[in-house]
């Protein structure tokens, strides 16, 4: 027997690495605390979905809506799901669904295959969405993210993120590449490629550029890329260092980083490189600006006090404020889109953690129990933040909630993951 | 920690010396501090300029103050520990003598924390060295300080052997 068994886990663990690269994605979701208020979803195959390629659709609507945390996903067992039919509402109350979503492929004009998809609301016996849609078969993946957009905003009633990407820096060997993925770290593509350090990304408002700072020519210099043709600008190539790239909420300017006058210290250019200022001055390093959603402050990263901490300057320059008072060490402040709440990174006895502040009341909260914590980025709607932490050595991605009750890793096959920020919502 | 607050004194006192800034409770102490190394290192008080072994093209090589090339900080520090003053004041010589000499100071920070303050720390590490060199008399234009920040480790260890080896300014010389 334990031969055998030991035999059959060697088949497996060989033939899970010769799947790995094609297998879907193995995600654990932690979810901590009661999980009574989340909405038992019954997501049905499609009939037809052998349709489409690249990707196992419901399984990815039902990812998406697992990651939240508000959602629990029930399978439909024995039962059918059929599209264009009144579903058996007490049979599916019988398994506990709240909600249930059903659909057809079908082969559509041009290439392309029509998906209908309709939504029911199994506790009141009612339609609440009916839809379909016309894609390429091998867009299984934007499809099902479409999908969990339209189930989200109907039952949460805030838009999905579901469609939006991440970029982020692997580190392979000594290879730097700039990546974007889909939200889940799914569908990676490279962006960029170099010998040498990239870091510190930020996406345009827009979504169509990213800044980011590069040692190619040894030394930091900001660049921005335009995504659709690859075209990039030189943002900020000043004498010393330069870094650190911040887009106002409209996209008309950058704050940066730059030692060309001594030490590190903020100043503001236009997106076309034009137009360099000054913020303001101080006597040790100002750096890591981040605009608040209404384009009026700047916080920023400064050890003026003599220990890095979190302060905000109006975005005219003028005195600064200091915003992080408990601990020794507080850095890369982030804002969320309502500019409510704070994320920076603390060190405290137990590591580099990401922490939340709530600016009105000034309360703080650790959000993970990991000790190597770094670059926090809000999710565009502000429920979850995206983080690089280490983990086995390795730099590796996580997401945790706000609440702090949900957080999962994502995917990472190869190489040493870092610097991660959340796009904006698709246009 | 008694160790760490007597080298922030002394470099306060060394950078008091050159800025405007007053520091007072510490500039009793500075002069005595900052001069003693040198007569320490110097081979002999004056009327050696023909000999003087700085001046030597292989000084770099043979001098062993010379050999060290890396100044080690704590963690989040940028105060130059009390162990280097030789070896800064070694290179300043160095420089001095070699006029044409340039020394580029990379700094470099341990990988933990938020990469952009630590390519800002870096700076400050790499700074302070070129501060330090400068006020011992070299030229402005013989030194040029940089920040590597956390991205090129010399040691890639996930511990506190590894993190101290990359807490490190480096005198680098071309030409």
């Amino acid at each position: 027997m334990k031969p055998i068994h030991r035999l059959m886990t060697l088949v497996t663990l060989l033939l899970g690495c010769l799947l790995a690269p094609f297998a879907q994605a193995q995600l654990n979701v932690e979810i901590y605390g009661a999980g009574a208020d989340r909405i038992p979803i019954t997501i049905t195959h499609f009939t037809g979905e052998n349709l489409l390629q690249g990707g196992d659709l419901t399984a990815i609507v039902r990812k998406d809506l697992e990651l939240t945390g508000l959602f629990r996903s029930i399978d439909q067992g024995g039962l059918q799901g059929v599209e264009n039919m009144a579903p058996d509402y007490a049979a599916w109350r019988g398994i506990g669904a709240d909600a249930l979503l059903v659909g057809s492929v079908a082969q559509g004009t041009g290439g392309l295959v029509d998906v209908r998809f309709r939504l029911h609301d199994v506790p009141r016996a009612g339609e609440l969405l009916s839809l379909k849609v016309s894609v390429n078969p091998n867009q299984t993946r934007a499809l099902a993210h479409h999908i969990a957009n339209k189930i989200y905003e109907k039952l949460i009633g805030q838009p999905g993120i579901f469609s939006t990407r991440i970029a982020y820096v692997e580190k392979t060997g000594r290879r730097y590449q700039l990546k974007i993925a889909d939200f889940d770290g799914e569908n990676p593509v490279p962006a960029l490629l170099s010998d040498e350090p990239i870091m510190s990304p930020t996406w345009s408002p827009d979504g169509s550029k990213i800044a980011y700072v590069s040692f190619e020519k040894k030394k930091p210099i900001v660049y921005v890329a335009t995504l659709a043709t690859g075209r990039r600008i030189t943002l900020a190539n000043y004498k010393g260092s330069n870094s650190a790239p911040a887009w106002s909420p409209d996209g008309s300017r950058l704050a940066l980083t730059l030692t060309k006058d001594g030490l590190s210290q903020i100043y503001v250019v236009n997106a076309d490189g034009s137009g360099l200022r000054r913020l303001m001055s101080s006597n040790g390093i100002d750096t890591e600006p981040q605009w608040s959603p209404d384009g009026g402050t700047i916080y920023f990263t400064s050890d003026r006090g003599g220990s890095p901490q979190i302060y905000k300057v109006g975005a005219q320059g003028g005195n600064a404020q200091r915003v992080s008072f408990s601990g020794a060490y507080n850095v890369t402040p982030r804002i969320s889109a309502d500019g409510k709440t704070l994320v920076y990174v603390s060190r405290s006895n137990s590591g580099f953690q990401v922490t939340m502040m709530d600016l009105a009341s000034q309360q703080t909260q650790i959000l993970t129990e990991s000790v190597r914590d770094e670059s926090p980025s809000f999710a565009p709607d502000g429920r979850t933040i995206l983080y690089a932490t280490e983990v086995g050595g390795r730099g590796v991605l996580s997401v945790v909630s706000t609440d702090g009750r949900t957080r999962y890793r994502l995917n990472n096959r190869a190489g040493d993951v870092r610097e991660p920020t959340w796009g904006p919502f698709e246009k | 920690m008694k160790k760490s607050l007597i080298v922030t004194a002394t470099l306060a006192a060394l950078l008091a010396a050159c800025s405007s800034t007053p520091t007072a409770p510490v500039q009793e102490k500075a002069p005595a501090q900052a001069a003693a190394p040198k007569s320490d290192i110097a081979p002999k008080p004056v009327a050696v300029a023909k000999t003087d072994p700085f001046k030597d093209a292989d000084a770099l090589n043979k001098i062993p103050l010379l050999q060290k090339r890396s100044i080690y900080f704590d963690f989040d520090s940028f105060a130059i520990p009390l162990d280097y003053v030789s070896v800064i004041e070694a290179h300043s010589m160095y420089l001095k003598a070699n006029a044409n000499a340039k020394v580029l100071i990379q700094g470099n920070t341990d990988e933990r924390g938020s990469r952009e303050y630590n390519l800002a720390l870096g700076q400050k590490r790499a700074d302070a060295v070129k501060n330090n060199l400068k006020l011992l008399g070299v030229k402005e234009d013989q030194v040029e300080a940089v920040s590597l920040g956390e991205e090129k480790p010399k040691a890639t260890g996930n511990d506190e052997a590894a993190w101290a080896e990359n807490r490190r300014a480096d005198l680098v010389y071309g030409n």
